[in-house]
């Protein structure tokens, strides 16, 4: 079992970390005040959801960090300035990231894992508030090629899940397929990397969309 | 470091001794003797005993010093723990390559034992012996007709090697292996694994000769990325069928990421077997099924599967059971319908499964049976209804009617035919290099029924049920797929 102390990165960091290693992501921004906000949602198209986003801040839902579905400028422009006031001085250097609002029925989780028999792994599950209940999750030993990532895809237990579902068009293999081996690279290439998690993975129109990630290295 | 001399040394000895052999027929050092004997092994086989007896016939020895130079390769250990590392020494100087040890008292018991243990391993890695066990049951090696074990039975020859944490489910396997007729080429319990664990023995079966698949047991994993790597290695030679026991004793980790809470033990060992291209088989039994359908049947070069059976029910469940598997019920390809509707009265099924309805006469099984392998489409079949004639014939011959009233001669004729039933489904599938799966309850309800009884005598494995027939073909068809995913 790895022991050692470990730290966190923020959403952003943790996303950018992943993102060198060819995981996909929506585009989003990062920026420090109001006004910014306002800006970067305008240029991503509204609806937007802006975050308080940190390196300690791993726990944002919980702390009601996130806004989601914010419309207009006044919304954000309201969102921006609440979440700010929320900080506290233990989240140290804070941030508003503001992305696009990525809606679908479906959610997937994947991140990386360090087995404390196998090393690390990449894992990929049903996700939602059900996922550690329903458990349906797949696991490969780090470094895995294309054809483990199909065969991982292939293994999840709820098949009918990845097809077309409630109006919406199949799951996007290749770009799942994408972030498996993204993440895969990722671990590759970072001995420091204890954990990652990409949850939820929002199937938005097919496309499995990371609107959340964390990442956790060794110190 | 133990390499292929040492196991040869170990499956196949040109003599061994058994240390500490037992003139009371109880003790592991008669038991293990008179198995070696009553196998009817063909190398020099001599034995120690500290007052001299003659044991079964073999005049002993007070020591291994005693015996010639170069006599033997194997010693058997049945004495106590404390005498193993002198034996050891002894054996070396006699040229001796390895040792299997049935002693207890090692890394089983305590850090005192675990001491024990370290300390054998160093002395047969110093000496460049190889140590089997400690705490093991035996060795089987059907080529060399070895049977050194402490435990029964001695199973026919045969395909499977066979390696396992425990020593019982050695003999679990073996017993399915004599019950099926499905062979054993190498077995060991691996005991202890102090120097060779379980993994050595696979790798060695995979550069064997004698063996076609191996099977294994395994609960503890060590080092999980060596035994993935060699897992790897060893499914691109033969297939591995496993089972591992405690897979649900772990649950998910503690950990910071919902990855980790995700990450039970059971299910990262389940996508390492995946990965490597091994069988993960959920129970002793189904291991067993799968690796005797590698043992015995040509590889599936496709998922098209065709059910042939003489009953509805049967052939319903059985397709049931094919949905629920990555295997394909197969539409009837329409020339394949009207070829056995040119041989079949109108009331057979028309459909897959193929369902005769009863409307067989004496040839249709085999042509019938003929006409779905040799058709292009059809990848495999599962044949179902074997040995209804003979169980008939068995109500007729145990009853007060035989032989009158013409029983005897339709009693004859249902054997008869079902042996034919049976030498077809092996000897169609030889021909057309298309697996043919038997199954039927009775051959475990009534084992000397004619019908699974000529299965067995034909080399092939009498499934169960259409169920662990089908979970048999899947295990294999999935195996061809992780290999053609990989080949381009």
């Amino acid at each position: 079992m790895h022991t050692a102390e470990t730290r966190t990165l923020s959403e952003a960091d943790s996303k950018a970390l992943l993102a060198e290693h060819d995981v996909p992501f929506a585009p989003e921004r990062v920026v420090s005040g109001t006004s910014d906000a306002v800006e970067a949602a305008a240029e991503l198209g509204f609806p937007v959801v802006v975050k308080l986003c940190g390196d300690t801040i791993s726990h944002k839902t919980e702390r009601g960090l996130v806004r989601l579905n914010l419309g207009d400028t006044s919304a954000v422009e309201a969102a921006a300035s609440e979440l700010l006031a929320l900080a506290t001085p233990d989240d140290g250097r804070v941030a508003l990231l503001v992305a696009p609002m990525v809606t679908g029925h479906r959610e997937l989780i994947a991140g990386l894992h360090l087995d404390p028999i196998f090393g690390m792994t990449v894992m990929l599950g049903v996700g939602g508030v059900l996922a550690e209940v329903v458990a349906d999750v797949v696991f490969r030993l780090v470094p895995i090629s294309v054809v483990d990532a199909c065969e991982m895809i292939d293994g999840l237990e709820a098949q009918k899940f990845l097809g077309p579902f409630r109006g919406e068009p199949e799951v996007d293999r290749q770009a799942l397929i994408g972030v498996l081996t993204g993440l895969s690279a990722a671990a590759m290439a970072r001995d420091d990397l204890v954990s990652a998690d990409l949850n939820p993975l929002i199937v938005s129109d097919g496309r499995p969309v990371a609107v959340d990630a964390l990442v956790e290295l060794s110190v | 470091m133990v390499g292929r001399v040492h196991f040869d040394a170990l499956f196949d000895p040109k003599g061994v001794v058994v240390a500490g052999a037992s003139s009371h027929p109880g003790k592991f050092g008669f038991v293990s003797l008179h198995n070696i004997l009553r196998g009817g092994y063909q190398g020099r086989v001599q034995a120690t005993n500290l007052n001299g007896e003659t044991v079964l016939g073999i005049e002993t020895v007070a020591s291994l010093d005693d015996l010639d130079d170069g006599s033997f390769d194997l010693v058997f250990v049945c004495t106590p723990a404390s005498t193993s590392l002198d034996l050891l020494r002894a054996a070396h100087r006699k040229g001796a390559k390895a040792v299997f040890l049935t002693n207890a008292g090692y890394g089983e018991a305590g850090e005192s034992g675990q001491r024990a243990q370290d300390q054998l391993v160093a002395v047969a890695e110093e000496l460049d012996m190889l140590v089997a066990g400690p705490n093991g049951q035996g060795v089987v090696s059907t080529p060399s007709n070895l049977c050194a074990q402490i435990v029964a039975p001695y199973p026919p020859a045969g395909g499977i090697g066979l390696a396992s944490q425990s020593g019982n489910f050695v003999s679990s396997f073996m017993n399915y292996a004599t019950a099926s007729g499905i062979g054993i080429s190498r077995a060991v319990s691996a005991g202890n694994a102090a120097q060779v664990t379980v993994g050595d023995y696979l790798e060695y079966f995979a550069g064997d000769e004698a063996t076609s698949v191996g099977l294994a047991y395994i609960e503890g994993v060590g080092d999980g990325r060596e035994l993935y790597e060699r897992f790897r290695t060893i499914a691109e030679k033969m297939p591995l069928v496993v089972v591992r026991g405690g897979a649900t004793a772990g649950g998910a980790q503690a950990a910071a990421s919902h990855t980790g809470a995700l990450a039970a033990d059971d299910a990262v060992f389940d996508g390492m077997c995946a990965q490597a291209g091994v069988v993960r088989a959920p129970t002793i039994e189904s291991a067993f099924d799968i690796a005797a359908t590698f043992a015995t049947q040509p590889l599936p070069k496709g998922p098209n599967t065709c059910v042939l059976t003489t009953a509805g029910g049967w052939g319903v469940v059985t397709a049931d059971a094919i949905h629920r598997s990555s295997l394909t019920l197969m539409d009837l390809p329409a020339d394949l319908r009207d070829a056995i509707d040119a041989k079949l009265p109108p009331r057979w099924s028309r459909s897959n499964p193929v369902d005769l309805a009863g409307a067989e006469t004496r040839d249709t099984i085999p042509e019938v049976m003929q006409m779905i392998a040799e058709h292009p489409d059809v990848d495999a079949i599962v044949y179902i209804g074997l040995g209804i004639q003979t169980n008939q014939a068995t109500l007729m011959k145990t009853g007060p009617y035989y032989p009158e009233h013409g029983t005897g001669r339709i009693v004859e004729f249902h054997e008869r035919q079902d042996e034919r039933y049976a030498a077809a489904a092996c000897d169609i599938s030889v021909a057309t290099g298309k697996p043919i799966l038997t199954a039927t309850e009775l051959a475990v309800t009534n084992p000397s029924n004619s019908g699974p009884a000529a299965v067995r005598t034909s080399g092939r494995f009498c499934y169960p049920s259409s169920n662990r027939a089908v979970a048999a073909l899947d295990a294999v068809w999935r195996t061809v797929l992780h290999r053609a995913a990989r080949a381009s």
